[in-house]
């Protein structure tokens, strides 16, 4: 195989961990500040993505057909409504929940993920169909030998990164992270220095459902198409990756995202390759049957929690 | 004595009523008689299921307005989602209805795989209108079951001696791990195999999978000349689309399951273009009955095209009707009417069915996309010579 492909491979690689990167920080950072677990996380990314698309045809509706000013309005429109949509999930659901069995917050977002999953396949126009994701991003591309780079996926690449850079930022530098560290490491002690619980937790579940709606058009952008079924997988893969690398650990999230890409991008690549009459559709169960010999090999994940320091 | 001349206005006017509402509607003489049309009304190859249950609506309502037709048509139109499971829900519904006496069946291979014992079982007859495997009517002797459209046994032979006598000689196959995609892939690679093609790689994916960028690659390692796709359209869609953004330089050939408007609408005018499809039965648009059905399906203005099976569901609801017309709504004597069918003129041309009910089909249709629209090969610019497929 030569370095042309090999660059390829990942590239695509890349692409897929940095959009499962983003899902699983959102399972880390709800994880972090209330200890719960958020499964309707996917299906948050995918109604993101409908509003994203949803804004795009209001445009074209009212005429505005400037690509950048679109795509920054999709962008703008989706991660705001996300990250309202997810505090308002935190306000009402999860917080009410947040003395009862960490089983019933599972199970209490698992249904809301149906619910929203549903509403979209029911409510938009031709839900249950796949719809085509606009092209916002430049197509220009160049060819290096058999490596073909192209803009779209560059800046798609790029957004991914500034995004999980941002978060961390946001996280290790600013005073909003603090509280939110705070919040993660005691609640409790938290609320007594003076930090407002409620609020700190609207705010990360705002965040983590912010950066998936992003994630969820970064998606559409790249495949140029959506459908109402996209969370669902996604949902498991980020929560897979989150649990990979040390659920409550920002870094062993982003490490996990890649790990579950390099493991689907080596499934299809080497099992063909190895057993030639596997076929490349095996890649998940390739992956998700490494990702549970890598679970009992460290149950608490790559990077397991040091102290009880979670963000 | 006021009382009594009120009751007897009462009665005459309610007299007069009844008489009127016989008088405007004689139709309600004939009896009701249900036929059930299943297919994919939802998800991603919906616009073919949709294309088909207008066909049948139209072949229904055209045979309702029929002064001479001996009873009145109902249509019962259920969504099959292309999905196996829900397929046979909904397929013994209709059987289990014994008003219900036919149906044109099933889009979807792997779902009209399903249902055959359904409908065996119920004893329902019913004429399968899109699926192509050709197990449906050769993996079992239920007489219950017809199929007019061909198989793809027919449009994969033309499909591999057409390609290499372009010149082609190297394939990658992709195909979905349906019965569907897993049928195309042994037939396409046998055929190919005996016309001389070389395959260099085959990849089998799942029928929901989003995400080919590495099988592509890999492709893209293996350099065909063109990429064979057997599965359907909205992974045709993403397969065309993925190619192009992974510089994959190859023609792409499909099968019946991607012609369709939505594969070229999906794709856009420049990356749908020069993509082939093959299919069962003479080009409907210069059969004459043809133009009768398309000129007949825009008065009914309806909101979406037939789509490719659109001609064969229409022509599989015609056949019943003419059976139940000859032999009355019983569903054991309009099975034994349609296993007898021999050179029927329908608008896919004369329907004859075999000892396994599957009609004989002789003729494949070629088809490219030009400029965003799927044309017959010869009468398109690739066929003249004036445009080139990808490597000519």
């Amino acid at each position: 195989m030569d370095l042309g492909l090999l660059g390829q491979y990942l590239l695509n690689g890349l692409m897929l961990g940095m959009i499962y990167a983003m899902v699983a920080v959102g399972f880390t950072l709800f994880f972090g500040v209330l200890d719960v677990i958020k499964f309707s996380h996917g299906d948050v990314l995918m109604v993101g993505t409908f509003a994203g698309l949803a804004t795009y045809l209001g445009l074209e509706s009212v005429g505005i057909d400037s690509p950048w000013l679109q795509l920054l309005l999709v962008v703008l429109v989706s991660v705001s409504a996300m990250a309202v949509l997810g505090a308002l999930i935190a306000k009402f659901l999860i917080l009410p929940l947040k003395d009862a069995p960490p089983l019933n917050t599972l199970l209490a977002t698992l249904m809301l993920g149906s619910v929203l999953r549903e509403s979209v396949r029911l409510f938009y126009p031709n839900g249950s169909n796949p719809k085509p994701f606009p092209r916002l991003l430049p197509t220009d591309e160049w060819s290096l030998g058999t490596l073909t780079l192209r803009v779209d996926n560059l800046i798609l690449l790029a957004a991914g990164v500034a995004a999980i850079v941002g978060v961390h930022l946001l996280i290790t530098r600013t005073k909003l992270g603090l509280a939110i560290r705070a919040v993660a490491q005691d609640g409790e002690t938290a609320r007594i220095m003076g930090i407002n619980f409620e609020w700190i937790v609207l705010l990360t579940f705002g965040l983590g459902s912010g950066l998936a709606a992003l994630a969820g058009v970064m998606n559409g952008l790249y495949y140029n198409e959506t459908n109402f079924g996209i969370g669902l997988l996604l949902g498991v893969i980020g929560f897979s990756a989150a649990i990979l690398g040390g659920l409550g650990n920002v870094y062993g999230a982003i490490l996990g995202g890649f790990i579950f890409a390099g493991l689907q991008t080596l499934g299809s690549v080497a099992l063909p390759a190895v057993l030639p009459s596997v076929p490349s559709a095996y890649k998940d169960v390739f992956a998700f049957t490494a990702v549970i010999v890598i679970m009992a090999w460290k149950p608490t994940g790559l990077i397991a929690e040091k102290s009880s320091e979670r963000v | 004595m006021q009382r009594r001349s009120f009751a007897r206005f009462t009665l005459a006017t309610a007299a007069l009523v009844v008489a009127g509402a016989f008088a405007a509607t004689p139709a309600s003489a004939r009896d009701t008689v249900k036929i059930a049309f299943i297919g994919p009304l939802t998800g991603g190859v919906s616009v073919n299921g949709i294309g088909g249950r207008n066909s049948t609506d139209l072949a229904v309502r055209l045979r309702n307005a029929d002064p001479k037709s001996k009873y009145r048509y109902e249509l019962v139109s259920l969504d099959d989602e292309c999905k196996p499971n829900v397929g046979v829900q909904v397929a013994t519904k209709a059987a289990s209805d014994n008003s219900i006496i036919a149906g044109v069946t099933h889009y979807c291979s792997a779902v009209a795989m399903g249902t055959v014992d359904v409908y065996h079982k119920f004893g329902m007859p019913v004429i399968v209108w899109g699926a192509v495997l050709p197990e449906i009517t050769y993996g079992n002797n239920h007489k219950e079951i017809h199929r007019v459209n061909g198989t793809m046994v027919n449009q994969n032979e033309v499909a591999a001696k057409f390609m290499t006598s372009q010149g082609y000689r190297k394939w990658a196959i992709i195909h979905d791990t349906t019965d569907y995609g897993k049928g195309h892939n042994k037939y396409f690679s046998e055929y190919l195999t005996k016309s001389g093609g070389q395959i260099l790689g085959t990849f089998g994916v799942t029928a929901d999978q989003q995400d080919f960028t590495s099988e592509l690659t890999k492709i893209k390692e293996l350099k065909p000349e063109v990429i064979f796709f057997g599965g359907l359209t909205p992974l045709g869609v993403r397969i065309r689309t993925q190619m192009d953004k992974l510089g994959v330089k190859a023609q792409f050939e499909g099968t019946s399951g991607i012609k369709s408007d939505a594969f070229a609408e999906g794709l856009g005018k420049d990356l749908a273009e020069g993509s082939l499809s093959f299919i069962e039965g003479a080009p409907w648009e210069k059969l004459p009955g043809g133009l009768v059905f398309t000129g007949k399906y825009a008065q009914q203005k309806y909101a979406e095209a037939p789509e490719a099976y659109g001609p064969f569901a229409f022509a599989a609801a015609n056949m019943i009707l003419d059976a139940i017309e000859k032999v009355g709504p019983n569903r054991k004597k309009v099975r034994d009417e349609l296993n007898n069918a021999k050179n029927v003129d329908t608008i896919i041309g004369k329907v004859t069915f075999d000892d396994h009910r599957q009609n004989i089909v002789p003729l494949i249709t070629k088809y490219v996309v030009q400029d965003g629209k799927w044309v017959v090969w010869e009468d398109s610019e690739y066929g003249k010579g004036k445009r080139k497929l990808m490597g000519r």
